[in-house]
């Protein structure tokens, strides 16, 4: 490979809980290799240094919850060759967008002393409702393995491997038997991408939906199956409704049970 | 070798074949508890399987039940299936180096003509196939070994492995081999097939010996050629399983029937249902789609292909320039149907299907194989047009 200057990665935060950020900290054994091979220009949680753009590849972490992020959020798209969302938050509009179910005014009036002071906007949305995104990097957080094979697969010009079937795939493909069939809890495994490499039903719980929709979801299908033995709406309603809450499918599937 | 006379074996010559394995450097692996289910993991002794166990199986439901009797194979299949072993869900099939502006391919897999591979694979012995799974591993013989196209790493395994059948003497409310002609009793292809008798004052197994190293094996343990009682009380018992047997597929006309439904109505009904979540295909013993995926690290010096588990359920299987082929979910199960129970038999001279029914316990909807063609036959049937074709075999070889 010739001696070239290297891309030059940028990490951007909006309304977020830095968790995703942090996978990249914690990529431990492979971060001395990332160092080597990208300029780190922009990632707070690490380095005081700012290198000024552009940048090649921008990572995004959060969703726009405040006019100033609506703006921003343009700023970091000039800046940046290549964006990557990482995250239900700046995929789907993250658990933040609870919000957008309910009054937020409400909410700001009974949490804050001085609502005036507050200026937020009433949904929290992903960044590809304000930007072109090229890439989306789902999870709650985000898989470290997805994220270092985005970045090599930037490095070397090679398609990503992230697949958009279900966590089922990644049960079985582990041998995890399926909870669902064997005792019983709700797994949103069917309807939810694969990326985790079905982490919680190897700890025999079900999956809670964080890499949000696969493709195609059929919600209904499995939600009318669930009704079938006995679910309440509410519970259907809160199954749909969590990290992944504003994601389209899951939205929709919410709303279905809201009465 | 199978028409000499059944034997008769004690309970504790079943630690004896573990043990005589092991010693052998097999990796013995059988059913065994785990959770809540009986999965498939190296045994090493009769502890390790599922004393007194039994499976109740539905649609979309498994439950382990515990039984007053210290019954070792009373159970039927179960999640895993021995494909695992043989067709593994992740494979590597090579790396390669870049040193010195040199690459060099290397980690090939024993049997490939890829550099650095070695001979040896772990030589497995499978203790407890029934006989659905049996017929699978022989379909899957013709798919990775027979033909022009062979999987070097699947022959190189199989070929090594031993095949300890068991008769089933009792069936789930899935099971429906019968009707699909590869079960519940093993035929062929073995090299020991048990039947397991459980009366009040006796635990014994009959022993049919189908190869030469079957028969050496039994020679250090204590054996005794079978009376005709017990023989006769162990061939009563596999005939009530296939009676017993709830659910049945109706194979005459099959590949005709399907063929000609192409249209059909129930296939968007079904689609309404169908979560395109793949755990059918993933359980099914027959399937066997992968995709091959290439990885390069950070550093850009190493590359590795892996072989993983597919499915014609993922939009990335039909992807060609332009988009899936198979996009709407109804394509999807239309597809799989019709190649397990139709496209199959023109493939490969067998149905695709040998009545397990683990995609009907672990769909997570449960959706029902039979039930699905029994709809299309149901209504099919009257107006089917002659298949001009030459006669296939219905049901299995
Ligand atoms: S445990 Fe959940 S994710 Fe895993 S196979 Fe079952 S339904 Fe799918
Ligand atoms: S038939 Fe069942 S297991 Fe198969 S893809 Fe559809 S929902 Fe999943
Ligand atoms: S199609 Fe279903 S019943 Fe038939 S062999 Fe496959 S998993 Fe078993
Ligand atoms: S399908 Fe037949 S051979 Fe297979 S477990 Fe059931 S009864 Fe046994």
């Amino acid at each position: 490979m010739k001696k070239e200057k290297k891309p030059k990665l940028a990490v951007w935060k909006f309304s977020s809980c830095d968790g995703c950020q942090l996978s990249l900290l914690d990529c431990e054994d492979e971060l001395l290799t990332i160092a080597d091979r990208i300029e780190i220009a922009n990632f707070r949680e690490a380095s005081r240094q700012v290198l000024r753009g552009p940048y090649d590849i921008s990572l995004v972490e959060g969703s726009i919850t405040t006019p100033h992020d609506a703006e921003r959020i343009h700023q970091v798209r000039r800046a940046s060759k290549f964006l990557v969302t990482i995250g239900a938050c700046a995929t789907a509009g993250g658990i933040q967008a609870l919000r957008n179910f309910k009054d937020v005014k409400e909410f700001v009036s009974l949490v804050y002393a001085t609502p005036s002071y507050i200026e937020t906007l009433n949904k929290s949305t992903p960044i590809a409702d304000h930007v072109f995104v090229d890439f989306e990097l789902r999870g709650c957080p985000i898989s470290k393995t997805q994220l270092i094979d985005v970045l090599g697969a930037l490095l070397v010009g090679r398609k990503p491997t992230t697949p958009t079937y279900s966590v089922c795939v990644e049960c079985k493909q582990r041998g995890i038997v399926c909870g669902l069939v064997a005792f019983g809890p709700p797994c949103m495994g069917p309807v939810t991408q694969a990326g985790c490499n079905a982490l919680c039903p190897s700890y025999h719980r079900g999956c809670y939906g964080c890499f949000g929709p696969k493709e195609t979801p059929n919600t209904s299908a499995l939600a009318s199956y669930w009704r079938g033995l006995g679910m309440k709406n509410d519970e259907l309603l809160r199954l749909h409704r969590s990290y992944n809450a504003y994601a389209e499918p899951f939205r929709k599937e919410s709303e279905a049970h809201e009465k | 070798m199978s028409t000499t006379t059944p034997l008769r074996i004690e309970l504790s010559a079943i630690d004896g074949i573990i043990s005589s394995l092991r010693q052998q450097h097999y990796t013995v692996v059988g059913p065994t508890v785990r959770g809540a289910s009986i999965v498939l993991d190296e045994i090493s002794s009769t502890s390790d399987l599922p004393v007194g166990w039994m499976c109740e199986q539905a649609p979309a439901r498994y439950r382990l039940i515990k039984l007053p009797v210290d019954s070792l194979f009373a159970h039927t299949v179960g999640p895993h299936s021995w494909k695992q072993y043989l067709f593994p869900p992740i494979l590597r099939l090579f790396s390669a180096n870049r040193n010195d502006g040199e690459i060099r391919i290397g980690d090939g897999l024993p049997g490939s003509d890829v550099p650095g591979a070695g001979d040896a694979v772990r030589p497995y012995a499978f203790l407890g196939v029934r006989s659905c799974d049996l017929h699978a591993i022989l379909i899957q013989d013709k798919i990775f070994g027979g033909g022009p196209y062979q999987d070097a790493y699947y022959r190189r395994v199989r070929e090594q492995t031993w095949i300890i059948a068991v008769n089933c003497t009792l069936a789930s409310a899935t099971c429906f081999c019968a009707s699909t002609k590869t079960g519940p009793k093993a035929s062929s292809g073995y090299d020991l097939a048990l039947t397991e008798v459980i009366t009040e004052q006796d635990h014994y197994f009959i022993v049919e010996v189908g190869t030469e190293r079957g028969l050496k094996l039994l020679e250090g343990l204590n054996h005794r050629p079978a009376n005709e009682s017990e023989t006769a009380r162990a061939a009563e018992l596999v005939e009530g399983t296939a009676s017993q047997m709830a659910r049945s597929l109706e194979t005459e006309n099959i590949r005709e029937v399907l063929y000609q439904s192409a249209d059909h109505t129930r296939w968007e009904a079904v689609a309404k249902r169908c979560l395109t979540c793949a755990n059918c295909t993933m359980v099914c013993p027959t399937c066997f789609c992968a995709t091959v995926e290439d990885t390069v690290d950070l550093t850009g010096m190493r590359a590795e292909r892996l072989r993983k588990w597919d499915s014609c359920f993922n939009m990335d299987f039909s992807y060609i320039h332009g988009g899936s082929v198979r996009s709407s979910v109804k394509a999807r199960y239309r597809h799989w149907l019709t190649h397990k129970l139709a496209s199959w038999i023109d493939q490969f001279g067998t149905l695709g299907c040998v009545g397990c029914g683990r995609c009907i316990t672990w769909c997570p909807v449960g959706i029902d194989i039979t039930e699905e063609y029994r709809a299309i036959r149901d209504t099919t049937l009257t107006n089917l047009v002659p298949s001009s074709t030459e006669e296939v075999e219905n049901g299995n070889a």
